[in-house]
Formats: structure tokens, sequence, C-alpha cells
């Protein structure tokens, strides 16, 4: 016995992403152990990830498939995967670093009296499935790591973005239909609704264009909205403008919104408070635009530049369109 | 309706982390502790609900020595009607099970409609209390709403997700994590100040003992980033060689 259960959260029918590198992590995990990698999905047509899923490392692939639960219904969903961990004998439950994948094995978790790493960017996997991370506390103002040595199976969420999704030629996972557990849920999602314009999230960008106060006024977002369109990111915010209304909290970058690390983060007219600085600073590249020399984010920043965001930022956006139209 | 809104004290937020002597917790001497934002958004929630329905209680829970009692004050004073401590000054180490634990177990005795918390505390970022309240309890959960109606025994919820919003609908009783909603908490009043002194704040032990399943083994700084550089030039020449250091040099775009 033993092996790792990975949790393959799927959105409108395919595998997200950021489940796509935790399959490929745990194949990497399990390599010369002899572990077996099992990937579990829920919701109609679970059983078409096989092929993707056993490219990313899945062996086998439990598809619960049954349209209530192709949202998400928190009971059903962690006690499935509690009782998926029992009867595949799983000693390590993996899972994505989503909304829903800290939701579902959070509750699992207590269902199954063990202990749950949150968002790794580090992940090692001893003998006996003990599990060993490092994961950002403080919202990234600090890292501390952690272990769950006994308790089994020992879980984790990895943080989306930090590990790569690699896919091999490999067959695909063979699929295991699974009945989900007999609870009788007493909430579920019963719709999601999506923004008009499928804005795409900080959280899983790997470009950021974000704007602050130097914008001045709501309707100067136009210009951060411009730059992220030109390079393909998500639009951030610093939460003066969000506490002023100007943009949702969605949008907020920072220890009371969401902590981002993308390949590149721009923040334009951003002064840098220290809870906007522990939500960005481990991105790879940050661009810092700003008028004024002295503001704290230059001191994180790979590239400043001291101007006026209102000269500088459609500057760049018009050199980055024509790179973009040259490439 | 009866609402119990579970607490956590945690650093301040505009707090600088330090590494403590044991190596593995921040050094939090001359450190102010605050209630964790996303718990004063929950415990607004549940004012808002009491302001609509006077025979509504809300009662405010937290886990911890001593010191997790002046949050506790704070919250009676801008509204809360009366606090419990869990006295377990082990939870201050404690995984965030046993924390759940810990707080299952007075819930199971004091009884709630709605259980509010934060959709994570601040500091430990986990966000696993509130689903595994929901467990423990055997309750519906929400983690990470931000909003929320209630009409009889039914409630229907806001939860904000990757690009989307899930509405969830469910039963009481529920436990419902709050993300930030669109109402700032309160501030309280010289009379709210005045009136939470003489409220009830009842001091009970824990039973609920555990050894933790998650063990810390360190805690360390991030690296500090290599020093940038600042661009020269107006305008459009500092626009232009950015973009070609993004592409040529950070090959990020």
């Amino acid at each position: 016995m033993g092996g790792i259960l990975v949790l393959l959260e799927r959105r409108g029918g395919d595998p997200k992403g950021s489940s796509l590198q935790v399959l490929s992590t745990a194949r990497k995990l399990a390599e010369g152990t002899g572990d077996a990698v099992t990937a579990i999905a829920f919701g109609a047509g679970a059983s078409a990830s096989a092929a993707v899923a056993g490219a990313h490392g899945a062996t086998k692939l439990l598809a619960v498939e049954d349209p209530a639960l192709d949202l998400y219904v928190p009971e059903v969903f962690a006690a499935t995967l509690a009782e998926a961990a029992r009867t595949t004998g799983a000693d390590t439950i993996l899972g994505p670093g989503t909304s829903l994948g800290r939701d579902v094995l959070a509750r699992a978790a207590a269902r199954l009296s063990t202990g749950l790493l949150s968002d790794l960017v580090e992940i090692e996997r001893g003998a006996g499935g003990a599990l060993r991370g490092k994961r950002p506390v403080y919202s990234g103002k600090a890292y501390a790591w952690a272990k769950v040595p006994e308790a089994r199976p020992a879980m984790a969420t990895l943080r989306p973005n930090v590990f790569p999704a690699v896919a091999s030629g490999a067959a695909p996972a063979e699929v295991i239909p699974t009945a989900p557990a007999g609870v009788t849920p007493r909430c579920k999602v019963v719709r999601l609704e999506t923004s008009p314009a499928q804005e795409l999230d900080v959280a899983e960008a790997s470009i950021v264009v974000s704007g602050g106060r130097g914008l001045r006024a709501p309707e100067h977002f136009s210009l951060v909205r411009d730059l992220a369109q030109a390079l393909g990111g998500a639009v951030g915010a610093s939460r003066a403008v969000v506490d002023a209304g100007w943009i949702p909290h969605a949008h907020q970058v920072g220890q009371t919104g969401k902590v981002v690390s993308p390949s590149l983060y721009v923040a334009c007219g951003i002064s840098g408070a220290i809870q906007h600085l522990a939500g960005m600073s481990s991105s790879k590249v940050i661009v810092a635009i700003n008028k004024d020399p002295d503001a704290p984010i230059f001191k994180a920043a790979t590239y400043g530049i001291v101007g006026d965001v209102f000269e500088v930022v459609p500057k760049l956006t018009e050199e980055i369109r024509k790179i973009r139209a040259d490439a | 309706m009866k609402i119990v809104v579970c607490l956590k004290h945690v650093p301040d937020t505009e707090a600088k982390i330090k590494i403590g002597p044991d190596g593995k917790s921040p050094d939090l001497a001359g450190v102010k502790m605050i209630i964790s934002p996303y718990d004063e958004y929950a415990l607004e929630e549940a004012l808002l609900l009491k302001d609509k329905d006077a025979g509504t209680e809300v009662v405010v829970l937290s886990g911890g020595d001593e010191g997790v009692a002046a949050s506790l004050r704070q919250a009676l004073a801008v509204g809360a009607d009366r606090a419990i401590r869990v006295d377990a000054p082990s939870l201050a180490g404690a995984d965030a099970l046993a924390r759940a634990r810990a707080l299952a177990e007075a819930l199971r005795e004091v009884g709630a409609d709605l259980i509010f918390t934060g959709k994570t505390g601040v500091g430990d970022d986990e966000g696993q209390v509130g689903p595994m309240l929901g467990e423990l309890l055997d309750l519906p959960h929400v983690g990470a709403a931000f909003a929320l109606s209630v009409e009889g025994r039914r409630f229907v919820a806001h939860r904000g997700i990757e690009g989307a919003v899930e509405v969830v609908e469910g039963n009481l009783p529920a436990v419902i994590a709050w993300d930030k909603g669109d109402h700032p908490p309160r501030y309280a009043s010289l009379k709210g100040i005045m009136a939470a002194k003489k409220k009830p704040l009842d001091v009970r032990a824990s039973s609920a003992a555990a050894a933790p399943a998650v063990a810390r083994e360190s805690l360390e700084l991030p690296p500090p980033r290599p020093a940038g550089r600042i661009l020269p030039g107006d305008a459009a020449e500092s626009a232009r060689e950015l973009a070609r250091l993004l592409r040529e040099e950070a090959k990020v775009i």
C-alpha cells in the first residue's frame, strides 16, 4: 500500500493547469518509490480527463461521474476524497492551492484527523509518506518549513504556478468509475457567475499589472488595463484604491488581498506599503513606475522608472504592442 | 438567532516579521496584536444581522492565553453581546486542526445558528479552520464568502473563486468563513467601550489537547531581492528601454 492521491480540479470540463502542476509534482515525488499516483476528478465527463491525467503522471483516475458534482459540493467532495484515500491506501493526498483545493482538502483533513500543509512552494516526501514543505506565512513576509511526521495520509496543497506541469507520452490513466460518498449535502454551489470580460485572476496570471493611488482617479485605471491587455496579464490593485472603491476586492494584491508570484509584476503609481510588498515580492521580475524616487516599491524593483505614470505607462503600452506585433 | 464569531488574535499586518530565538516562531516583542482582518469582516456581518433583528445574539469566541482577551473586549466594544475565551496557552503552537477542535468543543456547548470566522487568519494564512469546523461539527460550510442572505432556515452566499463567483445555497445551521465583503468594520464608540466592561467574558478550559499533526520546523525570512536599477531618460526613452530589457534580458514577455 501507499501512494499519492491527487485532486484533479476541473472547470468547464477540462482539468485546470494548477492541478496538472500537482500531478506532475506527485509523479516526481513517487519516482523510484514504486508508489502509484492516482487522480480523482468530479462531475459529468470526469473520465474524459484520463488522457491528460495519464500524460501528467497518474496511472489511475477515479472518475466520480455525477452531474450533481459539476459544481462544488463541499461535504460530498471532502467525504469522497477521504474515502478514496482509504480505498486506495494512499499515504499522501495532494491538491492545488486554489479556492476549491484549499477548501476541500481542509475539510477532508478534519475528516481524516490528519495534518495539512497549505500553499507549499517546496515539497519533499519521505519514506512512508512523511511530507515536509516550505510555505509563505505573513503573506510572504516570511517562509515556514513544516512537516507532517506521523499522521496519515499526510496532506498538502501546492501554490499554483510554482511547480511545473510536465506532460509525457505516458498512456492514459486507467479509469475507475467511483461512486460519491453517501452523505447528504446541506449546501452546494448552485451556479457560477463569470464576469462577462472573463477576467484573468491575479492569483493565476503569469503577468500582473497593478495600479495604485498614483493614478489619482478611478477612470485612469484604463491605463493599467490597457497595459495588462497588451501584456496578456491580469489587473491588480493596491489596498488604497480598493478601499476607495475604484476596483473590486478580487483585484487586491497584498496581505488582505491576494498573494501573487507571477513572472512579471508591474506596479504603476504604487508606493509600496509593507502589506503590498508582502503580497508581490516573490514575483520573478518586478517593475516599478512611480514619480517619487524614495517610494519603497523601488527597493523591491528589478527595473524602476522614476516618472509620471500618465506619461510612462501609455508609452510602455505602445512599446509592448510594437514588440508583440513584430514577434 | 444566535451567531458565534470565532476570532483570532494576530500580529498587526503593518508589523515587520522578525525570527524569534527558537528559530521557528516570530519574535512578537513590541508587536501590536489585532483581530485578524477577515475575522473583523465576519464580526461586522454578524453585527449587521443583529442590527436588522434585535433578537439576534452575537457571541465572540477565541482560543489562547490572556492576551486574546484584549481582542474579545474590542469585539464587545463594537457590539458583540458576550465573549468566551478558551483558555489554552498550547493553542499558540498548535496546528489548524487542534485549534479547530478546541473551538468546536466550545461551539458544541454554546450552540449556534450561524458560526462565522474569517476565511483565513492572517499570518498563518492557511484558511483551514472554517472548513474544519464544518466537518468537526457536522455542519455545511462556505469558505471565503463575501455576501450572505438568510431567509428563514435557508441561506444564499456568494464566494469569490479564480475569475468567477460561486453562488452557494444551503441550510442553517452553517459555518461561514468570510472574505472581505461590502461592509467595512465599524469602530467602537466611547459608549461601546464603557458598555464592554460590563459584558460577560467567560473563560472555559479546553480538553481538546491532542498532539498536533503538523509540526513547524523553522521560520526564515525571504532572501533579499537583488538590487534593481533605475532606467534613465524621459518617459519615451525609459519605456522603450524597459520593453527591450523585459524581452531580451529578463525574457518575461
